[in-house]
């Protein structure tokens, strides 16, 4: 089941993002107060996004196409990041995320059909000499095998 | 594609050398350097690209040009520098004393061809298909780092990962994105595209409207218009052709090359639409015109053009023009064709009749705003030399004519005091009544360059232009005020200035006449005129215009830039001398960076105030009463010229209905559908017994017109268009006339039909140039103008005569034309068109950036994608009250008549203001604007109009009252065929 909440309307983004405005290079901690706010920016904080700091709506676009780690959508309940840098894919990184992601039947940036968990890729988590490393809704977890991972899984409730 | 902005001319380069220098000019102390062993000299700041380039030496590149700041992206253009490790980037390394460059060596061959190896990967090798065929750089890159082969192959197992193939063996590519075909005029195809960022630089740099972006990064970057779900079309894009410019690839290419092919030819000529005159190439395959690029030695315009010049040319091969003279003995006959011989025989009988029957004044001319100079001054000639009398008069009397009354009165000339360059150097802008990104784009352009450079914009207008906040220029104050209160705003701001001591004593001293400075400082200091007793008559908050005026007069160096919202008032005039008593008083006047200027209207309607178009003066502004200068024209034109001012526009109409004036010849005019109070203007032009209208389409004029004289476009013809600057510039004719003729050879045509009846001497003009030379030597400001000087200058500013042979960018530097300059008392008078209980709300018109004056050229282009209709603005409180929701379709009603038309809910309009625009003949916004004038010259009050809006039943309703009022205006006088 994929929870849907309505679109933000105008007046939410505006709360969200106007106590940022007095800030240096605003347009980032925005995003990431929107996304904190709805788990994802919306598309309707374009225009806004553009008007509030005088950018052209194209701009805003770029900033957030460029980090991936912008969402367009909302994201499930949990967020399970896996590392798919150097360190962890030699420690046995790449089959942890096949066998994961084949476990649970989505592929990368995919949500679970019970929308409890969706899978990202992470370029490298400073968490190399605990290789291979995952982040669960923020919060670093080193040395992952099949069994932590069988713990983190069920603690996310997929 | 290779053509691109140098601000200046590099010293000792040819002054058409179009080569793209890599990066802007600048300046600086000069620096000398190495390039490839010979030795240059050039500004500190210049990139070791533009310095090779300058030695003659053009370093490999994609992704620098010369219009804009360096990128360093590309990697192409590797150079070795002796004492430095690495290859740096030439576009981004600036040049030192001493430094020696080498521009070619294994290692730099290698790395290149290493570049446009991977380059080439991911692009497709259509090139023989490709509309970019023979004019495109990464071709021309490809071929100059001699690249022979591509090593990146695909695996057996799989295709190389690629943008341009649709499928890739495996199925549908994702990475493949289809031709965005949007816009009219331009594609994207991003197959294509090697993103080197060119054209989001262009928009952001050289137009400032930030429309593109790359989205995504790395493999995924992708040109992009808007945010997501936006094309083209649907972006906030302008279609200014920039970008379509800056592509070194077909990836943005023009739809009339992918129809036509690569031209072979171009002519440097100048558009002929709004008065910035930009200069243009052509480029031609045989007749056939495939497009315009904006030309980058054009000095009003640097390389820049608008969607207008650079696209909308489309109405010169439109099914609509009239090709043959037609005639007819009254307008409720068809029309019928005829050879020229007969219409002119026709037209010169009638008039000459008339004159035999009403008298010699009882016939007029009209010139026009879009023909050449030398055009112009034939038809003025021709009501001078031929009718005997001074009825001749222009548009300019409905838009700049309080222009030239009141710079005239207080500098003693009658045009803007600086060129466009000038805005580069301005650190306080105030635009009263224009707006530049729709009225003239082009100088928008160049001045929210200055804007984002850290010069700040006052905005003294009603409506919320686009200026006023737009990405990356927001104004530091706008003034909204209530139209037609302009001369209480000036005067208020007047007001601070004297009373909070912010004048250049130095300068009023010197320069002005003090006794009339202390007679207007008295004036303007009484009480009555502070910001805050006129706050409730103007709306502006005191704290604002005080603010505002204070910015003004301290701000450093402050440029006024004004439009039609100061001029077309019952005290146009007023407000006109206003301003030049701000400039005077903040001695912001005679130099680079401040000054007064009007943004005109029409391509060269400062050309055809120039000619002698007003009934009162003669070419070069010198009143006809005066008979040495009579004596001049007299003795060139062999004729005698009568001293008493002719009529004006509105008299000529009010004199027809009395039945004294009887005979017209229009050129390029519409004054049915552009002047104020249509139902007057209709009933003067039906009382009339020859109207010869001159122009390329049968326009809402020709409906009461006996005789039609088809006219040539700018393509097919030569001359000469002044801009708004003062600047001559050259129209060279592309093609042949379709119609036949040259408009100037039509005049004469016209003027030796007309003198054979009374056996005159005949009219041998066989070329502008002659008219010209005719101009230089009866007008002294005209004096050193010559095919000649434009030839070899490529444009002059007027004065231009033997002091200053190079013409004058600058007016008034060492002393006012007119000796001291001349305060004038402004006081303010309300316009007697007031709101009331019938007609509450304040109608104010403008245009809009796709539409042009009366839209007889742009709606006959693709450009109605954007403006397909006009459309009235209200506020959505005003349209609350009234019921009336975004789109629906309101009645628009005043006390000279009404229209309908569909509403626009929007806050870019205050309460109690309205606004439309007049570009659609189906909506006649003129019928609603009244015969109120400036009380000087007679410029209608278009600004100002009461008026009630209401819900309409919708577009049958209106079918049904147009028709009632097509049928009333029949009974009187009738409509063409």
């Amino acid at each position: 089941m994929q929870v849907h909440a309505p679109a933000p309307t105008e007046e939410e983004i505006r709360g969200v993002v106007m106590p940022l405005a007095s800030l240096e290079g605003p347009l980032l901690p925005m995003l990431h107060a929107l996304q904190d706010a709805w788990g994802y920016v919306p598309q309707e904080a374009v225009p806004v996004l553009a008007d509030i700091l005088n950018l052209g709506r194209a701009e805003v676009h770029g900033v957030i196409s460029f980090y991936h780690d912008f969402r367009d959508h909302p994201a499930g309940r949990h967020v399970l990041k896996l590392c798919r840098a150097e360190a962890c894919q030699s420690m046995g990184g790449h089959a942890l995320a096949e066998s994961t992601l084949q476990r649970l039947g989505i592929g990368w940036h995919g949500t679970t059909p019970n929308g409890a968990v969706t899978v990202e890729p992470v370029y490298c988590l400073g968490l190399c000499a605990c290789a291979p490393a995952a982040m669960v809704d923020g919060r670093v977890v080193g040395r992952v095998d099949d069994a932590r991972m069988d713990r983190i899984l069920s603690e996310v409730g997929a | 594609m290779r053509d691109f902005i140098i601000p200046q001319y590099p010293p000792g380069a040819e002054p058409h050398d179009d080569r793209d220098m890599g990066t802007p000019a600048k300046q600086g102390a000069p620096v000398t350097l190495t390039v490839d062993g010979f030795a240059i000299t050039v500004p500190e700041g210049t990139s070791v690209m533009r310095a090779a380039a300058e030695a003659g030496i053009m370093v490999p590149k994609l992704c620098a040009s010369d219009n804009m700041e360096a990128f360093g992206s590309c990697r192409l253009c590797v150079v070795e520098i002796e004492g430095r490790r690495g290859t740096p980037a030439s576009c981004t390394t600036p040049v030192t004393e001493g430094m020696v460059v080498h521009t070619q060596s294994d290692k730099l061959r290698r790395m290149r061809r290493g570049v446009m190896e991977l380059y080439i990967s991911d692009h497709p090798l259509d090139c023989l298909t490709c509309a970019a065929n023979g004019d495109c750089e990464l071709q021309d890159m490809a071929g100059a780092v001699g690249l022979r082969d591509v090593r990146y192959k695909a695996p057996e197992d799989r295709p190389l990962l690629n943008h341009f193939a649709q499928r890739d063996g495996a199925g549908v590519n994702a990475h493949y994105l289809p031709k965005d075909e949007s816009n009219p005029y331009f594609t994207f195809d991003p197959a294509k595209c090697i993103v080197c960022s060119r054209c989001v630089r262009a928009c952001e740099e050289v137009q400032g409207t930030f429309a593109l972006t790359i989205e995504g990064r790395g493999f995924d970057s992708r040109v992009k218009a808007g945010a997501i779900g936006d094309d083209f079309l649907t972006s906030d894009c302008v279609s200014c052709g920039a970008c379509v410019q800056a592509c070194p690839t077909a990836t943005l290419q023009e739809k009339s090359v992918i129809e036509l092919g690569t031209p072979e030819r171009s002519v440097i000529t100048t558009c002929a639409y709004c008065g910035v005159g930009c200069s243009f190439k052509a480029e031609l395959n045989g007749d056939q015109l495939v497009r315009m690029v904006p030309y980058k030695h054009g000095k009003a315009n640097r390389g820049h053009s608008c969607v207008k010049g650079r696209f909308a040319y489309g109405y010169a091969q439109h099914k609509d023009r009239i090709l043959k003279p037609m005639i007819r003995d009254t307008i409720d006959q068809p029309w019928r064709e005829v050879e020229w011989a007969e219409a002119m025989a026709f037209a010169a009988a009638k008039l000459r009749g008339i004159q035999e029957r009403y008298g010699r004044k009882s016939v007029g001319v009209i010139t026009s705003s879009r023909c050449t100079n030398e055009e112009t001054y034939l038809v003025q000639k021709l009501t001078r030399a031929v009718f005997g009398n001074n009825n001749t008069d222009t548009c300019a009397r409905v838009c700049h004519s309080p222009t030239g009354y009141g710079l005239g009165k207080t500098y003693g000339t009658s045009a803007g005091t600086q060129d466009f360059d000038s805005v580069e150097q301005a650190d306080v802008v105030m635009i009263i009544g224009a707006n530049p990104t729709d009225g003239h784009p082009v100088f928008a352009s160049r001045l929210k360059k200055r804007l984002r450079q850290g010069a700040r914009l006052i905005v003294v207008d009603p409506r919320r232009t686009d200026i006023v906040r737009s990405a990356h220029v927001e104004a530091t104050h706008h003034l909204p005020l209530k139209p037609g209160t302009n001369v209480a705003v000036v005067t208020a701001m007047a007001h601070v200035i004297v009373t909070e001591g912010l004048f250049d004593q130095d300068f009023i001293r010197t320069r002005c006449d003090w006794d009339e400075f202390q007679f207007y400082a008295d004036f303007v200091s009484d009480p009555r005129h502070s910001p805050e007793a006129v706050e409730m008559l103007t709306g502006v908050p005191a704290a604002d215009l005080r603010a505002a005026a204070r910015l003004y007069a301290t701000g450093g160096n402050g440029a006024i830039y004004y439009g039609l919202g100061v001029t077309e008032h019952s005290q146009g005039s007023t407000t006109v001398i206003g301003i030049a008593n701000l400039a005077m008083l903040t001695g912001n006047i005679g130099r680079v960076g401040v000054g007064v200027n009007p943004l005109r209207g029409q391509n060269n309607v400062q050309g055809a105030c120039d000619m002698g178009s007003f009934p009162h003066e003669l070419p070069g502004y010198r009143h006809v009463k005066l008979p040495d200068v009579r004596a001049i024209f007299e003795q060139a034109w062999g004729c005698t010229i009568d001293p008493e001012p002719g009529l004006r526009i509105p008299n000529m109409l009010d004199a027809a209905v009395e039945g004294t004036f009887k005979g017209l010849y229009c050129q390029g005019e519409d004054i049915l559908q552009s002047d104020p109070d249509t139902h007057h203007v209709a009933a003067g032009l039906a009382a009339m017994e020859c109207v010869i209208v001159h122009d390329l389409f049968l326009n809402e004029t020709a409906n009461y017109a006996h005789v039609f004289l088809p006219g040539s476009t700018f393509l097919e013809k030569d001359g000469t268009f002044t801009n708004a600057e003062r600047r001559i510039n050259r129209v060279r004719k592309v093609m042949a006339p379709r119609n036949g003729y040259e408009d100037w050879e039509i005049t004469q045509l016209l003027a030796n039909a007309l003198l054979k009846e009374t056996g005159g001497a005949a009219w041998h003009y066989t070329h502008p140039r002659q008219i010209m030379e005719e101009i230089a030597a009866t007008t002294p400001s005209f004096a050193g103008v010559t095919y000649e000087v434009l030839e070899e200058k490529g444009s002059v500013q007027w004065p231009c005569n033997e002091t200053v042979p190079d013409g004058t960018p600058l007016m008034h530097v060492d002393g006012f034309v007119s000796g001291k300059g001349h305060f004038m008392v402004t006081e303010y008078v309300a316009t007697d068109e007031r709101t009331g209980p019938r007609f509450p709300l304040l109608m104010t018109t403008g245009r809009i950036l796709s539409q042009y004056n009366v839209g007889a050229q742009t709606r006959r282009t693709e450009n109605v994608v954007w403006h397909p209709e006009d459309v009235l603005e209200i506020n959505p409180h005003d349209a609350e009250q009234r019921g009336i929701k975004d789109g629906d379709w309101v009645r628009l009603a005043s006390r000279a008549g009404e229209t309908t038309l569909r509403a626009i809910l929007t806050d870019r309009v205050a309460a109690g203001v309205v606004y439309t625009t007049f570009h659609h003949p189906a909506t006649q916004a003129n019928v609603v604007t009244t015969d109120f004038s400036d009380w000087a010259t007679n410029c209608p009050e278009y600004k100002v109009t009461a008026v009630q809006v209401s819900l309409s039943n919708g577009p049958s309703d209106w079918q049904e009252r147009y028709g009632e009022q097509a049928e009333r205006s029949r009974r009187i006088l009738t409509a063409a065929e």
